[in-house]
């Protein structure tokens, strides 16, 4: 379930077990430079797969910090479900790539609470093993980071965060900076990932290349302006009070292409008063 | 242990000062400082903050001025000293209004200056001050040398209970926040480790080239190794070897310990940047800004 809650009671904060994994309500976060967020209500429900589209300054960066807990609200609640696993995939822009961490450490890491042999203990390797076979990376455990392709690296940290056993992660643009093919490959993962039951939520630049293909879209400009599915939100209406200014959309193969205005309105206009 | 000299051979007795306490504390608490400060020196490269060695050690020279002014003990009142500046180093690093570079350089200035004013006005607190500007290890004590076995029996505890937090927290501090490590924590515990490192190895090295300890022999492991635990170990391997060499040659050529135990190092570091290629490679990603 996605979208707003049905109805507000006094207990909002309360989420009762079975209801929503995580439930952000009348959420606003300030950094004191007035609201990035405002009055957002959004659950995740288990086995959603959900993006959250908008321009740059969205605020979707911060909502997935919020979600995450890595963000405190200055009003409204955020409620995850207790015992929680979450996992958190960054953007590639924010790893070190000079770091030294071959990508069995790098999995190895994320199992970091509780008391834990510096060491990768042998059941640990097993697991590891098999989470890299799961993604594709077979035989690159000892690999520095650096030295694989743009959708390899993309993956050692989706290995990471399931190595965790995650039961919801987060993606911070999963997609920017990789080709067509990568992209394309990087999201019939995470739908397969999210088939197999795992609850994931992107942030994403990609409206026809990856928002267009998820079942449930949120399109933020500090508030939310619509949720749904691509059907539901992909609308002129709901895009150009997103991004702020006119889109249209195509219909291509029975899936929805979002273009912008034709350049040509404004030379036409231009024209007509010259 | 006496050798003869052969006529016209110049004899070198490696062996001799080891006839002696003080070179044999020397030499102990020289390599002990060598292996504590490369591995801590890891943590501090790694995070971009590499002139923290350099700042830390001034704060806590202040420290010592501030401490004798109260008439508390020396070694804890810089301790608690260094610690304060780390913790608000560490601050304002992770509420980002500036750089770590800079914040360092805030802090720790200010700290040594107000340690100086203190010296000016009330006098030194009675440590000989060029002791601890270039490091004095012939007059190490016992106490010194407890002082630092303790520092690294605690630093080890430390690290081997909290790798994976503190290796987390280092690569990938918001991720390692989200998926529940106590960062805040972790980053301060680091700072306490830190300071009591500069703290037992200022003896030793010397307020002026104690960075060097935390900062070349990481460097030169991270140009031999991409695995952190590799780099962690070979960085504790060099910083040794860095101390107990450069203690023998701080004796055969009379120089100063401080003096030689760094050129030692900065010899693996040489080495490792004239041997080129992936070490070099390597090299180019340390201390960049991100």
């Amino acid at each position: 379930m996605i979208g707003l809650p049905a109805s507000r009671t006094p207990t909002m904060g309360a989420v009762k077990p079975g209801a929503a994994m995580i439930e952000a309500a009348q959420l606003s976060v300030d950094y004191g430079v007035g609201e990035v967020l405002s009055d957002v209500d959004l659950s995740i429900a288990d086995g959603d797969l959900v993006g959250i589209v908008g321009p740059s300054g969205s605020g979707k960066s911060t909502l997935l910090k919020a979600l995450l807990g890595t963000v405190a609200p200055s009003t409204g609640t955020v409620v995850r479900r207790s015992g929680l696993t979450v996992g958190l995939v960054p953007q590639v822009e924010q790893i070190d790539w000079s770091f030294p961490v071959t990508v069995a450490e790098c999995v190895g890491m994320a199992r970091a609470r509780g008391w834990r042999t510096p060491w990768i203990r042998r059941a640990e390797r097993v697991e590891i093993r098999e989470v890299l076979e799961r993604l594709g990376l077979e035989g690159l455990g000892h690999r520095h980071i650096r030295d694989l392709s743009g959708g390899q690296q993309q993956r050692v940290f989706l290995a990471r965060a399931l190595f965790t056993k995650a039961e919801v992660i987060f993606l911070d643009e999963p997609t920017s900076g990789l080709d067509v093919r990568t992209r394309h490959d990087v999201l019939h993962l995470l739908d397969e990932l999210n088939q197999q039951g795992l609850t994931i939520v992107l942030t994403t630049h990609d409206l026809n290349g990856i928002a267009a293909h998820l079942p449930k879209i949120v399109c933020l400009n500090t508030r939310i302006i619509g949720a749904g599915s691509p059907d539901e939100v992909l609308v002129p209406d709901v895009l150009e009070r997103t991004y702020g200014s006119p889109m249209h959309i195509l219909e291509h193969g029975g899936m929805r292409v979002v273009v912008d205005a034709p350049l040509g309105v404004v030379r036409d206009a231009g024209e007509a008063t010259a | 242990m006496n050798s003869v000299a052969q006529p016209g051979l110049v004899a070198l007795d490696v062996f001799k000062p080891f006839e002696f306490e003080f070179f044999r504390n020397g030499v102990l608490v020289a390599t002990l400082a060598g292996a504590l400060c490369g591995v801590v020196g890891c943590y501090v490269v790694l995070r971009n903050m590499s002139y923290i060695g350099h700042g830390l050690s001034h704060s806590i020279f202040g420290g010592y001025a501030v401490a004798g002014l109260l008439g508390i003990n020396l070694f804890l009142g810089a301790g608690a000293w260094g610690v304060l500046t780390a913790l608000a180093i560490g601050g304002i690093v992770r509420r980002r209004p500036i750089g770590s570079d800079a914040a360092i350089g805030v802090v720790t200035t200010a700290a040594f200056a107000f340690g100086l004013a203190v010296v000016q006005i009330y006098g030194s607190p009675g440590r000989n001050a060029d002791a601890l500007l270039f490091g004095n290890v012939l007059g190490v004590t016992w106490a010194d040398v407890w002082l630092i076995v303790g520092v690294s029996i605690g630093a080890l505890a430390f690290i081997f209970i909290g790798y994976r937090q503190l290796l987390f927290t280092t690569f990938d501090a918001e991720v390692a926040r989200a998926t529940g490590v106590r960062t805040n924590v972790v980053d301060a515990l680091l700072m306490v480790l830190l300071s009591a490192t500069v703290l037992s190895t200022m003896n030793v090295m010397g307020v002026t080239l104690i960075a060097a300890n935390l900062v070349i022999p990481a460097v030169v492991a991270r140009m031999l190794t991409d695995s952190f635990s590799r780099m962690l170990m070979l960085a504790g391997l060099i910083g040794a070897v860095s101390g107990f060499v450069g203690m023998n040659a701080s004796y055969h050529l009379d120089v100063a310990s401080g003096p030689t135990i760094v050129l030692t190092a900065a010899v693996f570091f040489v080495l490792a940047f004239v041997a080129g290629g992936s070490f070099r490679r390597r090299a180019a990603g340390v201390g960049h800004a991100h």
